[in-house]
Protein backbone atom coordinates (compact mmCIF):
# COMPACT_ATOMS: atom_id res chain seq x y z
CA UNK A 1 0.00 0.00 0.00
CA UNK A 2 1.22 3.43 -0.58
CA UNK A 3 0.31 6.90 0.39
CA UNK A 4 -1.36 8.09 -3.06
CA UNK A 5 -4.31 5.22 -2.50
CA UNK A 6 -3.52 4.49 -5.67
CA UNK A 7 -2.19 0.64 -7.36
CA UNK A 8 0.87 1.38 -9.77
CA UNK A 9 2.30 -1.31 -11.44
CA UNK A 10 5.49 -0.86 -9.42
CA UNK A 11 4.13 -1.57 -6.27
CA UNK A 12 5.67 1.18 -4.59
CA UNK A 13 5.67 4.81 -4.20
CA UNK A 14 5.99 5.95 -7.77
CA UNK A 15 7.78 9.09 -7.22
CA UNK A 16 10.15 7.88 -4.28
CA UNK A 17 10.73 5.17 -6.75
CA UNK A 18 11.64 7.52 -9.67
CA UNK A 19 13.76 9.86 -7.39
CA UNK A 20 15.97 6.19 -6.41
CA UNK A 21 16.58 5.80 -9.54
CA UNK A 22 17.59 8.83 -10.12
CA UNK A 23 20.02 8.23 -7.48
CA UNK A 24 21.08 5.41 -8.67
CA UNK A 25 21.96 6.87 -12.16
CA UNK A 26 23.97 9.50 -9.83
CA UNK A 27 25.81 6.83 -8.20
CA UNK A 28 27.07 5.46 -11.56
CA UNK A 29 28.33 8.33 -12.97
CA UNK A 30 30.22 9.45 -9.82
CA UNK A 31 31.61 5.67 -10.39
CA UNK A 32 32.62 5.93 -13.49
CA UNK A 33 34.82 8.74 -11.96
CA UNK A 34 35.94 7.27 -9.34
CA UNK A 35 36.74 4.37 -10.98
CA UNK A 36 38.58 6.31 -14.01
CA UNK A 37 40.16 8.98 -11.73
CA UNK A 38 43.60 9.89 -12.63
CA UNK A 39 44.56 11.55 -9.23
CA UNK A 40 43.77 10.17 -5.76
CA UNK A 41 41.15 13.38 -4.80
CA UNK A 42 38.56 12.18 -7.87
CA UNK A 43 38.65 8.79 -6.00
CA UNK A 44 38.33 10.42 -2.49
CA UNK A 45 35.57 13.01 -3.57
CA UNK A 46 34.21 9.63 -5.57
CA UNK A 47 33.97 7.86 -2.63
CA UNK A 48 32.61 10.48 -0.30
CA UNK A 49 29.61 11.57 -2.83
CA UNK A 50 29.21 7.22 -3.64
CA UNK A 51 28.62 7.49 0.18
CA UNK A 52 26.09 9.97 0.42
CA UNK A 53 24.56 8.89 -2.71
CA UNK A 54 23.85 5.04 -0.75
CA UNK A 55 22.77 7.35 2.35
CA UNK A 56 19.70 9.02 0.04
CA UNK A 57 19.13 5.85 -1.37
CA UNK A 58 18.22 4.17 1.73
CA UNK A 59 16.02 7.04 3.18
CA UNK A 60 14.10 6.99 -0.51
CA UNK A 61 13.85 3.24 0.02
CA UNK A 62 12.29 3.24 3.24
CA UNK A 63 10.02 5.72 2.75
CA UNK A 64 8.83 4.21 -0.49
CA UNK A 65 8.42 1.05 1.28
CA UNK A 66 6.53 2.70 4.08
CA UNK A 67 9.28 1.96 6.53
CA UNK A 68 10.55 5.36 7.93
CA UNK A 69 12.62 2.96 10.71
CA UNK A 70 14.76 2.97 7.56
CA UNK A 71 16.43 6.61 8.91
CA UNK A 72 18.42 4.38 11.62
CA UNK A 73 20.45 3.15 8.46
CA UNK A 74 20.52 5.99 6.75
CA UNK A 75 22.18 7.87 9.89
CA UNK A 76 24.93 4.82 10.13
CA UNK A 77 25.59 5.19 6.70
CA UNK A 78 26.26 8.35 6.85
CA UNK A 79 28.34 8.46 10.43
CA UNK A 80 30.41 5.73 8.54
CA UNK A 81 31.10 7.42 5.45
CA UNK A 82 32.69 10.39 7.21
CA UNK A 83 34.94 7.98 9.23
CA UNK A 84 36.14 6.33 6.14
CA UNK A 85 36.92 9.85 4.43
CA UNK A 86 38.46 11.17 7.33
CA UNK A 87 41.00 8.26 7.38
CA UNK A 88 41.66 8.69 3.84
CA UNK A 89 42.53 11.92 4.19
CA UNK A 90 44.67 11.59 7.15
CA UNK A 91 46.52 9.11 4.95
CA UNK A 92 46.95 11.00 1.91
CA UNK A 93 48.00 14.04 4.62
CA UNK A 94 50.69 12.40 6.83
CA UNK A 95 51.03 8.55 5.51
CA UNK A 96 50.12 6.93 8.41
CA UNK A 97 47.28 6.54 10.49
CA UNK A 98 48.87 6.41 14.41
CA UNK B 1 7.20 -6.05 -11.84
CA UNK B 2 7.65 -4.72 -8.47
CA UNK B 3 10.03 -1.62 -8.12
CA UNK B 4 12.39 -2.75 -5.33
CA UNK B 5 13.31 -5.55 -8.22
CA UNK B 6 14.43 -2.56 -10.82
CA UNK B 7 16.25 -1.29 -7.74
CA UNK B 8 17.77 -4.41 -6.98
CA UNK B 9 18.60 -4.92 -10.59
CA UNK B 10 20.72 -1.25 -10.91
CA UNK B 11 22.22 -1.58 -7.57
CA UNK B 12 23.82 -5.07 -8.53
CA UNK B 13 25.02 -3.77 -11.73
CA UNK B 14 26.79 -0.95 -9.63
CA UNK B 15 28.17 -3.35 -7.06
CA UNK B 16 29.36 -5.55 -10.22
CA UNK B 17 30.72 -1.91 -11.97
CA UNK B 18 32.68 -1.18 -9.01
CA UNK B 19 33.83 -4.80 -8.15
CA UNK B 20 35.44 -5.06 -11.69
CA UNK B 21 36.89 -1.93 -10.71
CA UNK B 22 38.53 -2.61 -7.45
CA UNK B 23 40.28 -5.65 -9.03
CA UNK B 24 41.09 -3.97 -12.11
CA UNK B 25 42.84 -0.60 -10.84
CA UNK B 26 46.70 -0.86 -10.15
CA UNK B 27 46.34 1.84 -7.44
CA UNK B 28 45.90 0.04 -4.24
CA UNK B 29 44.65 2.86 -2.30
CA UNK B 30 42.43 3.51 -5.36
CA UNK B 31 41.18 -0.27 -4.99
CA UNK B 32 40.62 0.05 -1.37
CA UNK B 33 38.07 3.06 -1.76
CA UNK B 34 36.25 1.33 -4.35
CA UNK B 35 36.04 -1.80 -2.16
CA UNK B 36 34.48 0.96 0.50
CA UNK B 37 31.90 1.69 -2.39
CA UNK B 38 31.42 -1.86 -2.83
CA UNK B 39 30.12 -2.58 0.89
CA UNK B 40 27.91 1.16 1.06
CA UNK B 41 25.99 -0.04 -2.21
CA UNK B 42 25.57 -3.80 -1.05
CA UNK B 43 24.48 -2.38 2.19
CA UNK B 44 22.23 -0.68 0.24
CA UNK B 45 20.88 -4.18 -1.44
CA UNK B 46 21.08 -5.86 1.45
CA UNK B 47 18.50 -3.28 2.50
CA UNK B 48 16.31 -3.49 -0.26
CA UNK B 49 15.87 -7.12 0.29
CA UNK B 50 15.14 -6.40 4.10
CA UNK B 51 18.04 -8.15 5.84
CA UNK B 52 18.37 -5.05 7.91
CA UNK B 53 20.59 -6.77 10.40
CA UNK B 54 23.49 -7.73 7.17
CA UNK B 55 23.11 -4.24 6.04
CA UNK B 56 23.96 -2.84 9.39
CA UNK B 57 26.92 -5.32 9.50
CA UNK B 58 28.42 -4.91 6.35
CA UNK B 59 28.31 -0.72 6.57
CA UNK B 60 30.06 -1.07 9.88
CA UNK B 61 32.37 -4.05 8.67
CA UNK B 62 33.05 -3.21 5.25
CA UNK B 63 32.32 0.48 4.76
CA UNK B 64 33.40 1.31 8.13
CA UNK B 65 36.53 -0.69 9.83
CA UNK B 66 37.59 -2.69 7.48
CA UNK B 67 38.45 0.60 5.20
CA UNK B 68 40.79 1.89 8.00
CA UNK B 69 42.15 -1.63 8.75
CA UNK B 70 43.61 -1.72 5.01
CA UNK B 71 44.56 1.76 5.01
CA UNK B 72 46.79 0.89 7.74
CA UNK B 73 47.93 -1.69 5.96
CA UNK B 74 48.93 0.52 3.47
CA UNK B 75 51.26 2.33 6.02
CA UNK B 76 52.83 -0.42 6.69
CA UNK B 77 53.34 -2.06 2.52
CA UNK B 78 53.06 0.79 0.08
CA UNK B 79 50.18 2.05 -2.52
CA UNK B 80 51.36 0.76 -5.59
CA UNK B 81 50.83 -2.95 -6.71
CA UNK B 82 54.36 -4.03 -8.23
CA UNK B 83 53.60 -7.13 -10.29
CA UNK B 84 50.77 -7.78 -12.90
CA UNK B 85 50.37 -11.23 -13.55
CA UNK B 86 48.71 -12.89 -16.76
CA UNK B 87 45.34 -14.76 -16.17
CA UNK B 88 46.25 -18.25 -14.67
CA UNK B 89 43.79 -20.50 -16.42
CA UNK B 90 43.95 -23.38 -14.17
CA UNK B 91 43.05 -20.31 -11.21
CA UNK B 92 40.17 -18.98 -13.28
CA UNK B 93 38.66 -22.69 -14.23
CA UNK B 94 38.53 -23.69 -10.32
CA UNK B 95 36.80 -20.35 -9.56
CA UNK B 96 34.16 -20.94 -12.85
CA UNK B 97 33.63 -24.78 -11.17
CA UNK B 98 33.41 -23.23 -7.58
CA UNK B 99 31.21 -20.64 -8.98
CA UNK B 100 28.79 -23.08 -11.13
CA UNK B 101 28.54 -25.69 -8.31
CA UNK B 102 27.56 -22.64 -5.64
CA UNK B 103 24.78 -21.54 -8.74
CA UNK B 104 23.59 -24.89 -9.03
CA UNK B 105 23.12 -25.31 -5.07
CA UNK B 106 20.99 -22.31 -5.44
CA UNK B 107 18.34 -23.96 -7.24
CA UNK B 108 16.98 -26.28 -4.10
CA UNK B 109 16.40 -22.34 -2.51
CA UNK B 110 12.59 -21.99 -2.32
CA UNK B 111 11.76 -18.58 -4.33
CA UNK B 112 12.25 -15.74 -2.57
CA UNK B 113 9.33 -14.57 -0.72
CA UNK B 114 7.95 -17.93 -0.98
CA UNK B 115 5.20 -18.36 1.90
CA UNK B 116 5.58 -22.35 1.73
CA UNK B 117 9.10 -22.50 2.09
CA UNK B 118 10.81 -24.37 5.09
CA UNK B 119 11.40 -21.41 6.86
CA UNK B 120 7.66 -19.96 7.47
CA UNK B 121 6.09 -23.66 7.53
CA UNK B 122 8.34 -24.59 10.67
CA UNK B 123 6.43 -24.27 14.11
CA UNK B 124 8.01 -21.80 15.80
CA UNK B 125 7.77 -19.17 12.76
CA UNK B 126 4.06 -18.31 14.11
CA UNK B 127 5.39 -17.22 17.58
CA UNK B 128 7.93 -15.03 15.86
CA UNK B 129 5.39 -13.32 13.76
CA UNK B 130 3.36 -12.43 16.56
CA UNK B 131 6.28 -11.51 18.75
CA UNK B 132 4.50 -11.96 21.85
CA UNK B 133 7.97 -13.22 22.88
CA UNK B 134 8.22 -11.87 26.80
CA UNK B 135 11.24 -9.88 27.07
CA UNK B 136 11.80 -11.29 31.04
CA UNK B 137 10.25 -14.08 32.76
CA UNK B 138 8.32 -11.75 34.74
CA UNK B 139 6.41 -11.27 31.48
CA UNK B 140 4.83 -9.14 29.65
CA UNK B 141 3.25 -11.27 26.55
CA UNK B 142 -0.07 -10.42 25.13
CA UNK B 143 -1.86 -11.68 27.86
CA UNK B 144 -0.18 -9.58 30.59
CA UNK B 145 -0.63 -6.80 28.20
CA UNK B 146 -4.30 -7.22 28.46
CA UNK B 147 -4.20 -7.72 32.01
CA UNK B 148 -2.21 -4.71 32.36
CA UNK B 149 -4.66 -2.66 30.40
CA UNK B 150 -7.54 -4.09 32.11
CA UNK B 151 -6.59 -3.30 35.46
CA UNK B 152 -5.29 0.64 34.20
CA UNK B 153 -8.56 1.81 32.03
CA UNK B 154 -8.03 4.60 29.75
CA UNK B 155 -4.49 4.44 31.00
CA UNK B 156 -1.40 3.73 28.27
CA UNK B 157 1.23 1.65 29.04
CA UNK B 158 4.07 2.83 30.58
CA UNK B 159 7.54 3.51 29.01
CA UNK B 160 9.58 0.55 28.20
CA UNK B 161 6.41 -1.46 28.02
CA UNK B 162 6.59 -2.74 24.29
CA UNK B 163 3.43 -5.23 24.36
CA UNK B 164 6.15 -7.83 24.48
CA UNK B 165 7.79 -6.34 21.11
CA UNK B 166 11.17 -5.45 20.73
CA UNK B 167 11.09 -1.88 19.58
CA UNK B 168 13.80 -1.41 17.06
CA UNK B 169 13.61 -3.74 13.86
CA UNK B 170 17.51 -4.40 14.16
CA UNK B 171 17.50 -5.37 17.90
CA UNK B 172 14.80 -7.81 17.12
CA UNK B 173 16.41 -9.66 14.12
CA UNK B 174 19.40 -9.68 16.38
CA UNK B 175 18.52 -10.83 19.62
CA UNK B 176 15.15 -12.89 19.10
CA UNK B 177 15.76 -14.12 15.95
CA UNK B 178 20.00 -14.61 15.64
CA UNK B 179 20.39 -14.95 19.39
CA UNK B 180 22.58 -17.80 19.33
CA UNK B 181 24.13 -16.78 16.30
CA UNK B 182 25.15 -13.20 17.81
CA UNK B 183 26.19 -14.81 21.30
CA UNK B 184 28.70 -16.90 19.80
CA UNK B 185 29.77 -14.03 16.86
CA UNK B 186 30.86 -12.09 19.83
CA UNK B 187 32.50 -14.85 21.86
CA UNK B 188 34.37 -15.32 18.27
CA UNK B 189 35.79 -12.02 17.69
CA UNK B 190 36.60 -11.58 21.50
CA UNK B 191 38.65 -14.42 21.30
CA UNK B 192 40.45 -13.26 17.64
CA UNK B 193 40.93 -9.76 19.63
CA UNK B 194 42.76 -11.23 22.32
CA UNK B 195 44.66 -13.66 20.38
CA UNK B 196 45.80 -10.49 18.10
CA UNK B 197 46.52 -8.28 21.28
CA UNK B 198 48.79 -11.50 22.59
CA UNK B 199 50.54 -11.91 18.87
CA UNK B 200 51.24 -8.54 18.37
CA UNK B 201 52.10 -7.52 22.30
CA UNK B 202 55.50 -5.57 22.40
CA UNK B 203 55.47 -4.55 18.61
CA UNK B 204 54.25 -1.16 18.63
CA UNK B 205 56.19 1.38 17.54
CA UNK B 206 57.49 2.13 14.47
CA UNK B 207 55.89 0.49 11.52
CA UNK B 208 59.17 0.45 9.66
CA UNK B 209 60.11 -2.49 12.35
CA UNK B 210 56.92 -4.16 12.02
CA UNK B 211 54.74 -2.41 14.59
CA UNK B 212 51.22 -1.63 14.04
CA UNK B 213 50.18 1.60 14.25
Amino acid sequence: MNTLGAVNPFGIDLPMLSACVVMVVATALILIRAIKGPTAYDRILGMNAAGTCAVLIVALIGFATQRPDFLDLALAYAILNFLGTIAILKFVKYKRLG
Amino acid sequence: MNGIVVLDMALLALILMTAIGAVEVRNLYSAIMLSSVYSLLMACFWMTNDAWDVAFTEAAVGAGISTILLIGTLVLTGSIETVRRAVSWPALLVCALASAILIYGTLDMPRYGDPKAPAHTHPLYSGFVKQDIPKHPSGRSAADVAAYEAAHPGKSHGPDFFHGHVPNQVTSVIVTYRAYDTMFETAVILTAGLSLILLLRGRRGNPQRGGLL
